[in-house]
């Protein structure tokens, strides 16, 4: 089992009474809102926060990036992916993910994480994300062709790893004449690629054909257990076995010393009216051509306002109730991972383990008491459960490196 | 509607393209280029150009009922395949109608075959970045006020469109898709378009309504300064689809204007 701290970096510090008031607390939500002298005392102690990690034991920090809201501070992750690699020792810096399809240059991105991974020796995880829809729009990247550029940058940044240069790329979307970067990564044959990710079948089928672990975003047991099952078809057609080193799981856990402090500080997950992203615009979440055309029917309706969120908006207590969210002394939240474990079968799990405006030091504390009180529990049911991680099993990065195989590969491209 | 002209459809093919049109009326022929929003079948426009003209309203690849091709990259892509079209129906000559988005369409076919086109019209034309203000940006509104910022007033919109139907909803979000596929970046207009539009023969007529939310009225002088005959109409109490909220105003204009050939 891999265990991870993650938090989205939230801007605690912005004026929440405006955002209510324009209705959006993103993408057009002015900036004017965002206070650098704040950002700068965040900044710090989310820095603080991952040190913390390390000292008391956590295997690896979970990274990403958004942009133009409140909710996630991170508008590059691989800022945060190089300082840890200079400031930390053992974690791994597990990056979930870089948008891929916002980079105009994928070489540049190729040669940045090459760089983390020399730095912090080995200890890069590079995940890559499709970003979310207001990404697109924020960045100006077209969202039509957000899946078409994710592939090929990831092909052509797999390939600048993997292939001496110089070479040329003339894609669709990407054209680069001369690709010979000098800084390619120290892990052989690269860096372990996961693929976060919520509700996209696309997705998941991409990643299991190309055989890297799948992190589900807080689904519920329902949804996830679905999920696993279109990896384990799509793993089973690509010829392989797919297990709990395929499988990856975020998970909502708030412990403090006393169970009112973590339930009063587990609120705050709800921070952002129940939305991951803050309010915003049904149309940003899902701008024309980047959602999948199976799913436009029910959305249109959505999007003008005739039918309510697909997925739903469970309240603080129906999703404490479910399991969505934890929260209470590491003893009462244990219980709850146990059955999370059972069910779901990850081999790599991701603790976000606070939101919104909960104070340093109740922050702090909650890493401690994860490091030291909760994950040793867990790691040792992992092992009765045989819940092994991709370091553990030895999983191949890629498909391609398989030697297991059952039949020839068909996806790996 | 009443369909007193009598529509024909027909499916015309070009370049790998399966072009839908639909046709009605007799006389010299007219081209009409719909809004980046696709078009509605019976328009009163239409049915009084059609009693005059040989009027043909095609669909765009990926718009309304012509299937999509993926490799179409920008509305000058558009513009080749309409000319296509026009080969393909044995037009030597036509004249162009081009509403908002179909008024780019237009006046890059004008552009590259001066020759083909007669006559040109632009109805609030995209395609040129207005001097002041800028397109408005239909990405972050949703399907249904997109369409409502193309009327002077929500009756205007609310008489054609009526109830909005989940069909028109879902054809309104492919053909946001389509646009963003085309003229994402710049979004909706060409750098090259002003310089190109100094090869155009045609005399051009250019419409635009007065409360034009969509493309601001400086585009509508910049298309006039770029083009060698144009003259300038503005329509009072229409907005960026005058041929949807003032049809009668914008008859009076173009009938005499594609007049006599």
């Amino acid at each position: 089992m891999h265990l991870m701290y993650f938090t989205e970096q939230p801007m605690s510090a912005y004026d929440e009474k405006a955002g209510l008031d324009y209705g959006a607390t993103a993408l057009t939500f002015s900036n004017k809102h965002f206070d650098p002298k704040e950002g700068s005392r965040l900044y710090n102690e989310f820095l603080e926060q991952y040190i913390r990690c390390e000292e008391v034991g956590i295997d690896g920090i979970m990274l990403n990036e958004h942009h133009n809201a409140p909710f996630c501070m991170q508008a590059k992750t691989n800022m945060f992916a190089a300082i840890l690699a200079a400031v930390t020792k053992k974690v791994k810096i597990v990056i979930l993910g870089n948008p891929l399809p916002l980079a105009e240059n994928p070489i540049r991105l190729a040669e940045e994480l090459a760089m983390i991974d020399m730095i912090s020796k080995g200890r890069l995880v590079s995940g890559f994300v499709r970003g979310g829809g207001q990404e697109q729009l924020s960045a100006g990247v077209n969202p039509a062709f957000n899946r078409e550029r994710f592939v090929e940058a990831h092909d052509l940044i797999v390939r600048a790893w993997t292939q001496p240069g110089p070479f040329r790329h003339e894609g669709t979307h990407y054209q680069h004449r001369v690709v010979n970067p000098w800084a390619v990564p120290l892990q052989k044959p690269y860096p372990r690629v996961w693929i976060p990710g919520v509700i996209s079948k696309e997705t998941v089928i991409w990643t299991a054909q190309q055989r890297y672990p799948y992190i589900a975003l807080n689904t519920s047991i329902e949804d996830t257990k679905k999920i696993w099952a279109l990896y384990d078809q799509t793993a089973a057609e690509c010829g392989y076995e797919s297990g709990p080193e395929n499988r990856g799981y975020l998970a909502r856990i708030h412990v403090a010393d006393d169970e009112a402090t973590a339930v009063k500080n587990a609120r705050e997950f709800t921070w952002m009216q129940g939305e991951f992203t803050g309010l915003a615009h049904p149309v940003w979440a899902n701008p024309a051509g980047y959602f999948s055309p199976t799913g436009r029917r029910s959305f249109v309706e959505f999007a003008v306002g005739r039918s309510k969120n697909p997925r739903g908006a469970m309240t603080f207590e129906q999703q404490l109730e479910s399991g969505m969210i934890m929260a209470g002394t590491p003893k009462q939240v244990l219980p709850k991972i146990k059955h999370l474990l059972q069910e779901t079968r990850p081999g790599i799990m991701a603790v976000w383990a606070q939101d919104g405006k909960v104070s340093q030091k109740d922050s702090l504390r909650c890493i401690e008491l994860l490091g030291t009180e909760v994950f040793p529990q867990v790691r040792e049911w992992s092992k009765e459960l045989g819940l092994n991680s991709p370091f553990e099993a030895d999983a191949p990065v890629h498909l391609n490196y398989s030697k297991d195989l059952k039949k020839k590969p068909v996806a790996a491209e | 509607m009443a369909n007193a002209t009598g529509w024909a459809e027909d499916t015309v093919e070009v370049s790998g393209a399966k072009i839908y049109l639909r046709r009605a009326g007799q006389g010299s022929p007219v081209i009409v280029l719909h809004h980046d929003i696709g078009t509605l079948d019976d328009l009163a426009f239409y049915e009084e150009l059609a009693k005059s003209h040989d009027v043909i309203v095609p669909h765009y690849p990926g718009w309304g009922k012509s299937p999509r091709l993926e490799w179409m990259r920008h509305p000058r892509d558009v513009a080749v395949l309409m000319q296509g079209l026009k080969a393909n129906l044995g037009l030597a000559q036509a004249a162009l109608v081009g509403l908002g988005f179909g008024g780019w369409v237009a006046a890059e076919m004008a552009s590259m075959a001066p020759r083909e086109v007669s006559k040109l019209v632009l109805v609030g034309a995209m395609g040129i970045k207005p001097p002041e203000g800028d397109i408005l940006d239909q990405a972050i509104i949703s399907y249904i006020d997109y369409p409502h910022a193309f009327f002077h007033e929500r009756k205007s919109f609310e008489k054609l469109y009526g109830n909005v139907t989940t069909d028109q909803l879902e054809a309104w979000d492919i053909a946001r898709e389509m646009s963003f596929r085309i003229a994402w970046k710049p979004y909706m207009h060409s750098q090259q378009l002003p310089h190109l539009l100094g090869a155009v023969t045609a005399p051009a007529l250019i419409v635009w309504g007065e409360d034009n939310k969509v493309v601001p009225q400086s585009a509508a002088h910049a298309y006039k300064k770029a083009l060698p005959n144009a003259r300038l109409e503005i329509v009072k109490g229409a907005g960026h689809a005058v041929e949807m909220e003032k049809p009668a105003e914008l008859t009076k204009l173009v009938i005499p204007f594609l007049g006599s050939k």
